[in-house]
C-alpha cells in the first residue's frame, strides 16, 4: 500500500498523504475489529462450555439426592441439633488454645468484625460457635414469613447481591466497595450462597452473623444450591479443622440443613419489585407461596417418589416415615418453579430441560404475574452473566450474579444492584483479580480451563464415543467426516456446542479433511495409573458423584472410610445408577489403594488419581 | 481459528452452512434461531471474515427484515454468509500489510506510537472506534510506564492471542 511520492504539487501531497493515513487507519480497525470479535466468540463458547458441564452436574446432582435420602440417618443428628445455647456451652469446650474469635450471644458488630478479620487471616471459627450461630440463626428465620415485605423510607437504598457460590473474596469486596450491613445500608443476598468456591461455610457465618445483628437489615432468599452443602465441609484443609469437624461435623451439617430450609423464599421491596433466586412460572401463585410451611420442601426431589422408587434396593438405614413433614406436589412444585427457572426471549412457559427443575418463562408471563400482583420489576440470580447483570423482558427482569470469576480467572464479572426510593436500580460492578490491574485476564487462561474440563468429559465417555464413532464409519477407516463426527461428540456426550469450532483443540485432521477419531484421546490419561483399566472410565465419570457419597457416608468426616463401606456403596451406587460393575475387580482396586493395609481408605487420595489429565498439561 | 493443518477440509456448501449455524448459535441465547442485530459484525468476523464497517451494513441491509425488529433470522442470514464464505469476500489482513499500517501512522519511524497519536487516528480517521473500543485498545497495547505503543509487539501479541 505505497505512498505516492511523484506528485508535484503541495496540495496533492498532503491529500495523498491524507488517503494514506485513512486507509492505514482503517485497515488496523478492521484487523482490530475482527480479532476481537474472534476472541469475543472464543469467550462465549468456553462460558457455554462451562454452562452446559455445570448444568449436567447439577442435574446429576438432583438425581443423586434420591440416593442420599435413603442413607440419612436422622436420629443422633436431630437430640444433638436441639441442645439451646447454653446446652453447646456446657457440652463442648473451647480449648484455650484456641484463638480464633469467641462469640458472644447475641452477637454484636465487634462479633461480625473479629469473624471478617479471623477469615481474611484463613483463621477458624471453633464448632461450638458454629453450632450456636446455626442453632440462632434457625430460631430467627422460623420466626420470618415466606416473603418479606420492605420498604425504602426515604433515604436507604437497597443493596441486591446475587449468587456468591462459596467466593469469600467477592462477598469481602463487595463488603469494601459499599461498607458493611446496618440500619442505614441494608442488604439482600438472593441465594446460592453456598457450593463451588472455597469458602462457602465462611460465607454463611458471616451472613447469619449479620442477620442476628440485624435482622430488619440482612435479608437472605434461598438459592437452590441451598440444600447440598455435602461438599463443602471436607474441604478445608489443616488438621485443626478436621480435628473439629471429625467431632461435630454431622451435627452441624444436620443443622445447616434445617437452616437451609427455614431460608425465606422471597422479598418484594416498596410491594412492586419481587426479589428471588430463579424465576416464575405460569402458575406461579405469591399468596400461596406466602403461607405453606417453607421449611417442609428440604431436597429437591419429591421424597414421596423417591422412597417408592427404592424399594428395590437393600435397605440401608433406618429412615422414619413421616408424611406429615413431606411437602405436598403443590408445595413442592411452586417452590422448584421460583428456585430454578430462568427467563427467555420467546413467549410461554415450558419445563427447563437443561437444569431439571422449574421452567423456563417468557414476557408474557412475566407481564402476566406483573400484572396480577401489581409488580414493577424482578430481581433474581442463579444464572451466571458475563457482565455480572443482564436487563431482559423490556427491562422487567434483572439477572444479578455476584461471583466473579466463577468459571475461571477472567470468565466474568461480578455484580451488585443499588435500589433507591425511585426504584431505579443501579449496577456496580467488578472482578476479583490476581493480576496486575494492567492486563485484562488473557482469554488463553479461560479457554485453558474450558478445554480441560471438555476433555475429562470426553475421556470419561471414551467407551460410548469409541461405539459411536465406529458406528458412522462404515469402511473402518478409523476416520470420519467433520459433520459425522461432530453428531456423534453431541449426542454421546449431550452438549450443545459448536464442535465445528472446536475441532482443532480436540482432534486431529488426516491428510483428506476427515477426522481421525481416535486422536481424541491421544495425550489423555489419568493422574496416576491404575491397575484396574476396565473401571478407569467409570471412576472417571463418576468421580464427582462418588466424592459427594463418601463425604456423605464419613461419618467422622475423618476423610476414611471402611473398605467394607467402600464396597457396599458403591454396590448400591451401580445399582442405583444402572452401571455394569465387575465385583472383583472394585475389591482388588480398593485393596491397592489402602496403602498402610489398616482397612480403612483415604478417598480422597482414590478419588484424586481419576482426575484426567492431558500429557501436556503434567508439567503445570 | 486458521485450519493450518495438512490438507483441504471439507468446504462443501453443506459443511460451510453448518460451521455458519454453529457461529450463530453460539450467540442464540435464546435457542430460537434468531440473534440480536448488534452480535452479526462478531458472528461474520469469527467466521474468518475482515469486513469494513460499511460492508458490514450492507451485508445488515440483506438480512434485516423489511420492518427491522432488532433481531436478524438465521433463515435469512444463512444464505447470504454462506455466498460470503464462498466468495471468499472481506479477506484477513496479512500481518506484514498490517506492520505497514502501523508504520504509516508513525511519522517519526521512532517504532511505537504516542497514546495521544493512537487515539488520533483511531477516533478521527476512517471508521472511527466507539469509545469503548478506544479503551480497550489503549488497556492492551498501552505499556503504562511510557504512555506508548510499540505496535510491532502488540501485533505479535494479538496474533498470539488469535490462535
Amino acid at each position: 500500500m505505497g505512498c505516492k511520492t511523484s506528485v508535484p504539487c503541495n496540495a496533492t501531497k498532503k491529500s495523498e498523504r491524507c488517503k494514506c493515513l485513512l486507509r492505514a487507519a482503517l485497515l488496523i480497525q478492521r484487523w482490530y475489529r475482527a480479532t476481537m470479535a474472534r476472541i469475543e466468540m472464543r469467550r462465549r463458547y468456553c462460558l457455554n462450555i462451562f454452562q452446559s458441564i455445570e448444568y449436567a452436574d447439577e442435574q446429576a446432582q438432583l438425581q443423586l439426592s434420591n440416593f442420599f435420602t435413603f442413607m440419612m440417618d436422622h436420629d443422633l443428628e436431630m437430640t444433638e441439633s436441639n441442645f439451646s445455647l447454653a446446652e453447646f456451652e456446657r457440652r463442648i469446650d473451647v480449648p484455650d488454645s484456641y484463638y480464633g474469635p469467641r462469640l458472644k450471644f447475641p452477637l454484636t458488630v465487634a462479633d461480625a468484625n473479629a469473624l471478617l478479620d479471623a477469615f481474611k487471616k484463613e483463621e477458624l471459627l471453633h464448632a461450638r460457635y458454629v453450632l450456636q450461630l446455626l442453632h440462632e440463626t434457625r430460631r430467627v428465620l422460623k420466626e420470618m414469613p415466606n416473603i418479606t415485605y420492605l420498604s425504602t423510607s426515604y433515604s436507604k437504598e437497597i443493596t441486591v447481591c446475587g449468587d456468591l457460590h462459596g467466593k469469600l473474596d467477592d462477598l469481602l469486596m463487595i463488603f469494601y466497595k459499599n461498607g458493611l450491613p446496618s440500619e442505614k445500608n441494608p442488604y439482600v443476598f438472593n441465594g446460592d450462597f453456598v457450593d463451588r468456591g472455597d469458602n462457602s461455610m465462611e460465607i454463611l457465618i458471616i451472613l447469619f452473623a449479620f442477620l442476628l445483628i440485624y435482622p430488619n437489615d440482612l435479608h437472605l432468599n434461598r438459592g437452590n444450591h441451598e440444600d447440598y452443602i455435602m461438599n463443602d465441609l471436607p474441604k478445608i484443609g489443616s488438621d485443626f479443622k478436621k480435628f473439629i469437624l471429625q467431632v461435630h461435623g454431622k451435627v452441624i451439617l444436620y443443622l445447616l440443613e434445617d437452616v437451609f430450609s427455614w431460608l425465606p423464599l422471597a422479598t418484594v421491596v416498596d410491594s412492586k419489585v419481587l426479589i428471588l433466586h430463579g424465576g416464575i412460572s405460569d402458575t406461579t401463585d405469591l399468596d400461596f407461596l406466602n403461607l405453606f410451611e417453607r421449611s417442609k420442601v428440604r431436597e429437591h426431589v419429591h421424597v414421596g417418589l423417591l422412597l417408592s422408587s427404592l424399594k428395590n434396593l437393600a435397605a440401608v438405614g433406618p429412615h422414619e416415615e413421616d408424611s406429615s413433614r413431606d411437602p405436598t406436589q403443590k408445595e413442592w412444585q411452586q417452590t422448584l418453579d421460583i428456585l430454578w427457572s430462568d427467563p427467555r426471549n420467546q413467549r410461554g412457559c415450558i419445563p427447563n430441560k437443561l437444569r431439571g427443575g422449574g421452567c423456563y418463562f417468557g414476557p408474557d408471563i412475566t407481564a402476566k404475574l406483573f400484572e396480577r400482583y401489581n409488580l414493577k420489576m424482578l430481581i433474581r440470580s442463579h444464572e451466571c452473566k458475563q457482565d455480572g447483570y443482564e436487563i431482559g423482558h423490556g427491562g422487567k427482569v434483572i439477572t444479578i450474579f455476584s461471583a466473579s470469576n466463577y468459571y475461571e480467572d477472567g470468565s466474568n464479572r461480578g455484580a451488585y444492584i443499588k435500589l433507591n426510593p425511585d426504584l431505579i436500580p443501579r449496577f456496580i460492578q467488578y472482578q476479583v483479580t490476581f493480576h496486575s490491574a494492567h492486563s485484562p485476564p488473557r482469554i488463553n487462561t479461560v479457554e485453558g480451563a474450558a478445554l480441560k474440563a471438555l476433555r475429562e468429559k470426553i475421556y470419561a465417555n471414551k467407551t460410548e464415543l469409541m461405539e459411536a464413532f465406529m458406528s458412522k464409519d462404515l469402511t473402518g477407516a478409523g476416520k470420519l467426516s467433520v459433520s459425522d463426527w461432530a453428531e456423534a461428540m453431541e449426542s454421546v456426550l449431550q452438549l450443545e456446542l459448536p464442535w465445528r469450532t472446536l475441532r482443532a483443540q480436540l482432534a486431529r485432521l488426516s491428510a483428506d479433511g476427515r477426522i481421525e477419531y481416535t486422536s481424541c484421546f491421544y495425550d489423555l490419561e489419568i493422574e496416576k495409573p491404575v491397575e484396574e483399566p476396565s473401571l478407569v472410565e467409570t471412576l472417571c465419570k463418576y468421580r464427582k458423584d462418588l466424592e459427594m457419597i463418601f463425604n456423605f457416608i464419613d461419618k467422622d468426616q475423618s476423610g476414611l472410610i471402611s473398605l467394607e463401606e467402600f464396597h457396599h456403596t458403591w454396590r448400591l451406587f451401580c445399582a442405583h445408577m444402572g452401571v455394569e460393575t465387575d465385583d472383583e475387580a472394585i475389591i482388588k482396586l480398593a485393596n491397592t489403594i489402602d496403602y498402610n493395609k489398616d482397612g480403612y481408605i483415604d478417598f480422597s487420595e482414590f478419588l484424586g488419581a481419576f482426575h484426567v489429565v492431558h500429557r501436556l498439561d503434567k508439567g503445570k | 481459528m486458521a485450519e493450518k493443518e495438512g490438507g483441504g477440509e471439507d468446504n462443501t456448501v453443506a459443511e460451510i452452512e453448518k460451521k455458519i449455524t454453529e457461529a450463530f448459535e453460539v450467540f442464540d441465547h435464546e435457542c430460537n434461531q434468531t440473534v440480536d442485530v448488534r452480535e452479526i459484525g462478531s458472528i461474520v468476523r469469527s467466521l474468518g471474515c475482515y469486513p469494513t464497517e460499511a460492508q458490514l451494513h450492507e451485508l445488515l441491509a440483506e438480512v434485516e427484515e423489511e420492518e427491522p425488529t432488532g433481531y436478524i433470522h438465521l433463515q435469512k442470514f444463512l444464505p447470504v454468509m454462506t455466498r460470503v464464505l464462498v466468495e471468499r469476500s472481506y479477506q484477513p489482513t496479512p500481518e506484514d500489510v498490517l506492520l505497514h499500517a502501523f508504520e504509516a501512522l508513525d511519522v517519526n519511524k521512532c517504532g511505537y506510537l504516542t497514546k495521544e497519536e493512537l487515539v488520533k487516528y483511531m477516533t478521527e480517521e476512517g471508521e472511527p472506534f466507539t469509545q469503548e473500543e478506544m479503551e480497550d485498545m489503549l488497556s492492551a497495547a498501552l505499556d503504562p510506564e511510557t504512555n506508548t505503543m510499540r505496535y510491532k509487539d502488540y501485533i505479535t501479541l494479538m496474533i498470539v492471542d488469535d490462535v
